[in-house]
């Protein structure tokens, strides 16, 4: 009844494709993180190489995860710095 | 022969995987192609009863790779077109009992005596789709304009990839035109930005599909079925030639039809 007067008064409630795109969208960038835990073990072992370069980090206790946020996924490294190297500007 | 090994698959079910491949597999026989469908939904087989031609089972795709018969033996004909054969599924067996390099072993001679081996998988991510995309040159993703249906063709998307088969093609199948226009269905775009993969092909809803199904009549043999005219494009799509893509005012409304041709006139 609702529905037959907002159409009356041309009154256009939003199409459900757009529910159902922006539910597809998170659902998928949920579904698309699901990363193996060797590509994550592989991505550790390089991050470290590269840090590694530029100062001296706690290999032991460096965490790095993937976490969804309320539509977006991040990727958050914690690397616990040590020290740093000195850096001579060229 | 330069075969090409396409395999029909989508992640859910009941999208239209088998309804597609004897469609397509027919219209490329109608263009005087040798094309031999496989059915790899061994326990669930149904391509033989939607091509018509289940009466005519001997053999099947177990006794094939177990070397119970030759593979000749094991492929009907169909009646209506010279180069059309189906190789059916088991019906009492499982789905793992066939491999991966068992179904790789079978296209290649499949390949040596036919233009296409259209191979329809089932629905899951499992040993059946492992099979069905062992022996595969590229894939076909159909998928229906639903949440459901889109991400699971997402996720065999990303599977196709991972087993290096990186152009894949999309069918949207059973489109409706007026709950898009209204804006109760994901419309062709919405579909393509978010799997990001080329498409080949829109199919609408249509009603002949079941009428053809329960005759055992790929709609594509008739003229008058909306689904069959778009799958015989499709077909054509597949051999290379440009044909232009669906477009939803294509829907035959009496009215829209009436415009056209006044705009024709014009």
């Amino acid at each position: 009844m609702l529905d037959f007067f907002t159409r009356l008064f041309g009154k256009e409630s939003v199409g459900s494709k757009d529910v159902a795109r922006e539910r597809l969208r998170l659902v998928l960038i949920h579904d698309r993180s699901m990363i193996s835990p060797e590509l994550i073990k592989a991505l550790k072992e390089d991050l470290i190489e590269v840090i590694q370069q530029y100062m001296d980090i706690d290999v032991e206790s460096l965490l790095v995860n993937f976490e969804n946020e309320d539509n977006s996924v991040a990727l958050i490294a914690n690397i616990p710095v040590k020290s740093l190297k000195r850096v001579v500007n060229v | 022969m330069n075969s090409k090994v396409l395999v029909v698959t989508s992640g859910k079910g009941g999208v239209g995987k088998t309804t597609t491949t004897a469609n397509l597999g027919t219209a490329l026989a109608m263009m005087d192609k040798k094309v031999v469908l496989v059915d790899t939904d061994i326990g669930l087989r149904n391509l033989d009863v939607v091509m018509g031609l289940e009466n005519r089972i001997v053999f099947d795709i177990v006794d094939v790779v177990n070397g119970n018969c030759k593979l000749k033996q094991a492929l009907i004909k169909d009646k209506r077109f010279e180069g059309l054969c189906l190789l059916p599924a088991a019906q009492t067996k499982d789905k793992t009992s066939v491999t991966p390099h068992q179904m790789k072993n079978l296209t290649n001679e499949l390949r040596k005596d036919f233009d296409f081996i259209l191979v329809d998988c089932p629905a899951g991510i499992e040993q059946g789709f492992k099979n069905a995309i062992a022996g595969a040159d590229s894939a076909i993703v159909v998928a229906t304009p639903e949440v459901s249906s889109v991400r699971d063709a997402d996720r065999i998307v990303g599977l196709l990839e991972a087993a290096g088969l990186t152009d894949s093609r999309l069918i949207i199948n059973r489109i409706r035109p007026k709950m898009v226009k209204r804006g109760d269905m994901m419309d062709i775009s919405d579909i393509i930005d978010i799997l990001s993969i080329d498409l080949v092909g829109v199919v609408p809803e249509d009603e002949c599909i079941v009428i053809s199904t329960n005759r055992g009549e790929p709609a594509v043999l008739g003229n008058t079925s909306r689904a069959g005219e778009a799958y015989r494009k499709i077909a054509r799509r597949i051999m290379g030639e440009e044909v232009p893509m669906y477009s939803l005012d294509e829907s035959s409304n009496i009215m829209t039809r009436f415009k056209r041709m006044l705009k024709l006139a014009r």
